[in-house]
């Protein structure tokens, strides 16, 4: 096992909420106190352990601590209980450009924010080059960054940052600063310091974007530490749980189906209001019968088994298959088709959906779908990653990826 | 000579390497440049300021009151105007250093709370900014005494400037670590500390000559003279008199007076810093 950058043991913290927020010396001596507060614990008992080299995703609601973990990794924030260790030179990469003084200069501040980074006076002066190409504020450098537009005062502020090249990088929600060409400039350089074997943290909402870019992630629920491991598991169960958040935060007492917005939660990968539950999905091919495994070029059926406890109007019935990473292969409903179905009626019952030709290399996917009603307004019941299947090879063959798009080669023109 | 040079530079370059260090430095040098940047005058500005008190305190006492100055003991300067300002430009190190030093933390939220770094940097790095100010407000004050009377002697006296100007500022820099900490967590302290350095400014002599106080001693049978020697303010800017106006080192048990005061303030200060600093991040 690789050892680790970072070792969480045991860590809680907590957060004074002050009742009636009076920092005066009077009443505190008045009082024989300073003013009275509730303790809020943003963490409970976390343990964690984050391997070297590794990108590691902390997920989670808003309020869900996982900004005041990453803080407390920082060292910025101190925890009440328990102890952080890490191994090697940290930086966290918080806020781009604090520190800058609008009255210095765009040099004067790189110097500036390099130092309070931790960076020495010859290692900035052998970056600033570098620095200054990449934030793309060349011509400025030399004005007060008072006079910068707001792209470029973060630009250089990132552009520092990221050339501190610590051995560990805390990230909260940068990821998305500048315009698409610089963005794609940040992303080649956390490529770099993933090739160098430099550990990663980043805390972010962006739930697909973490998918591709983390190894493992962790996943926070109000201060505790829900799930941690191989990034794709751990954002899949994130995907199912927030919806049962959405859940267990509707008011006490609010009626939890009919009105639309409450959503029930069946069973795992379900939830929806619930009028009409998905029992299961089958693939069917033309040979009859439900199989686990097709071929590339098969006509396949999926079948959507439901049973219908009140009567839904206009239902819509939603399809879609993904590929083992998460990543979404294929998705269809019938509001975008011409098929419209009848009101659905208690009962059980099923639908199909129609393959002529699977159009799928080879790989391991998952099928999942839902019912939803009012025009997709409202979800009656999805069942997520319901069903795994494989593809095995079939006609046509293709060389690589994911689908096959019955190409051929043709009209070789050559010795002009 | 340039080995002596290359020497220098090579010290210079290893501390710059430390990184608490050059923080320290980077954030020293930002006060520097950014505190005179928008105004026209810049620099000047630290000399107009004291010049302007010592203005209004000559006009006052001296013209008004007709408070006489004692006459200086090895350089028999004899000018009210000369007095005060030998008094007033380190009592402007003293209340300007807390002043600015208490809200260093707080002032700098911003940075607290997006990036870890040593916090006892920012108050250390305000205060060492303003010494560098003071030492150059001490360099004019020096030589204006010397052309106004005092000769060329002055020089053979500046060297003892300097370890008063290091208690000096290990005093102000104690006293900011605490203020700066209270003040994160008791916003009072800005206006009792602004109080109180009005009350502090009469109580270390630095408008009226000790023999008023001395008078007023007398007339009230009060101690007032012990509260002065007691109060390191009277101490310390009374040193800086010894040196500048009288052309004479301070006395043995003024040395250690100041020695006690500037080592317990640092110390005590860091210590306080040291317990309270940590959660101050969330109170801010």
């Amino acid at each position: 096992m690789k050892s680790s950058a970072v070792v969480v043991s045991d860590v809680s913290k907590s957060f004074r909420i002050y009742r009636d927020r009076n920092k005066s010396i009077k009443a505190t001596v008045l009082k024989g106190s300073r003013a009275k507060y509730d303790e809020f614990w943003a963490l409970k008992d976390i343990d964690l352990e984050i391997g070297q080299g590794k990108t590691f995703g902390l997920l989670g609601n808003n309020g869900s601590g996982k900004s005041t973990l990453l803080k407390c990794i920082a060292q910025i924030l101190e925890p009440n209980k328990g102890s952080i260790a890490h191994v090697g030179r940290m930086a966290a990469m918080l806020e781009v450009g604090s520190g800058f003084h609008p009255e210095l200069s765009g040099r004067d501040n790189v110097y500036l924010n390099g130092a309070i980074l931790g960076m020495s006076k010859a290692e900035i002066d052998r970056k600033f080059d570098s620095i200054v190409d990449f934030s793309g504020v060349a011509d400025f450098i030399d004005q007060p960054v008072k006079n910068y537009s707001s792209g470029m005062y973060v630009r250089l502020g990132f552009a520092v940052s990221i050339h501190v090249e610590p051995d560990i990088l805390l990230v909260d929600e940068v990821l998305s600063v500048g315009d698409m060409a610089f963005q794609e400039k940040c992303t080649e350089k956390f490529a770099d310091l993933r090739r160098d074997g430099r550990t990663v943290v980043v805390v972010s909402h962006a739930v697909e974007q973490m998918r591709s870019f983390c190894d493992d992630a962790a996943w926070l629920l109000k201060g505790k530490l829900m799930g941690v491991g191989p990034a794709n598991d751990v954002i899949n169960e994130y995907a199912d749980q927030a919806h049962n958040v959405s859940q267990h935060n509707a008011p006490a007492g609010s009626p939890s189906d009919g009105t639309g917005t409450g959503e029930k939660v069946h069973a795992k990968g379900h939830y929806g209001s619930g009028e009409a539950t998905i029992d299961k999905f089958e693939l069917v091919t033309n040979k009859g019968g439900e199989v686990q495994q097709v071929r590339t070029g098969d006509p396949v059926t999926i079948r959507m088994h439901f049973t219908c406890h009140e009567t839904v109007q206009k239902p819509i019935f939603g399809f879609h298959i993904e590929h083992e990473s998460g990543f979404l292969v294929w998705g269809h409903n019938n509001e975008q088709s011409e098929w419209t179905s009848p009101p659905m009626n208690p009962g059980k019952g099923s639908v199909d959906l129609v393959i002529p030709s699977f159009p799928l290399r080879p790989g391991v996917f998952r099928i999942g779908g839902g019912i939803t009603t009012d025009r997709n307004a409202k979800t009656v019941d999805a069942f997520l990653r319901a069903l795994t299947f494989s593809v095995g090879s079939g006609e046509p063959f293709e060389s690589v990826g994911v689908a096959v798009m019955h190409s051929h080669f043709d009209n070789l023109v050559q010795g002009q | 000579m340039a080995s002596d040079r290359a020497g220098t530079l090579s010290l210079r370059e290893s501390l710059l390497k430390n990184p608490t260090l050059n923080l320290l430095a980077n954030l020293t040098l930002r006060e520097i440049k950014g505190q005179y940047k928008k105004t026209v005058l810049g620099r000047v500005w630290s000399l107009l300021n004291p010049l302007a008190n010592i203005a209004v305190y000559s006009l006052v006492f001296g013209i008004l009151v007709r408070a006489i100055p004692p006459i200086g003991t090895n350089s028999g300067l004899h000018s009210f105007a000369l007095w005060v300002a030998c008094g007033i430009i380190p009592w402007g190190f003293i209340a300007t250093g807390t002043a600015l030093g208490r809200g260093a933390l707080v002032d700098n939220s911003g940075l607290l709370t997006k990036v870890f770094f040593p916090r006892f940097v920012l108050p250390t790095s305000t205060i060492l900014a303003l010494a560098s100010t003071f030492l150059t407000e001490l360099a004019a004050l020096s030589l204006f005494v010397g052309l106004a009377g005092g000769g060329p002697r002055i020089l053979l006296r500046l060297p003892v400037l300097i370890p008063i100007v290091i208690l000096n500022t290990a005093f102000v820099l104690g006293l900011s670590l605490i203020l700066s900490v209270g003040m994160v967590y008791f916003g009072d302290i800005q206006h009792i500390w602004g109080i109180f350095l009005q009350l502090w400014l009469y109580a270390s002599g630095i408008v009226l000559p000790l023999s008023y106080v001395q008078v007023a001693q007398d007339h009230y049978h009060f101690p007032f003279v012990l509260i002065f020697e007691l109060n390191p303010g009277f101490q310390f800017v009374e040193a800086y008199r010894n040196v500048l106006y009288d052309f004479a080192v301070p006395s043995l048990t003024r040395w250690l007076v100041m020695l006690a005061w500037g080592v317990a303030a640092l110390g005590v200060g860091a210590l306080v810093f040291r317990k309270f600093s940590g959660r101050i991040v969330e109170e801010l």
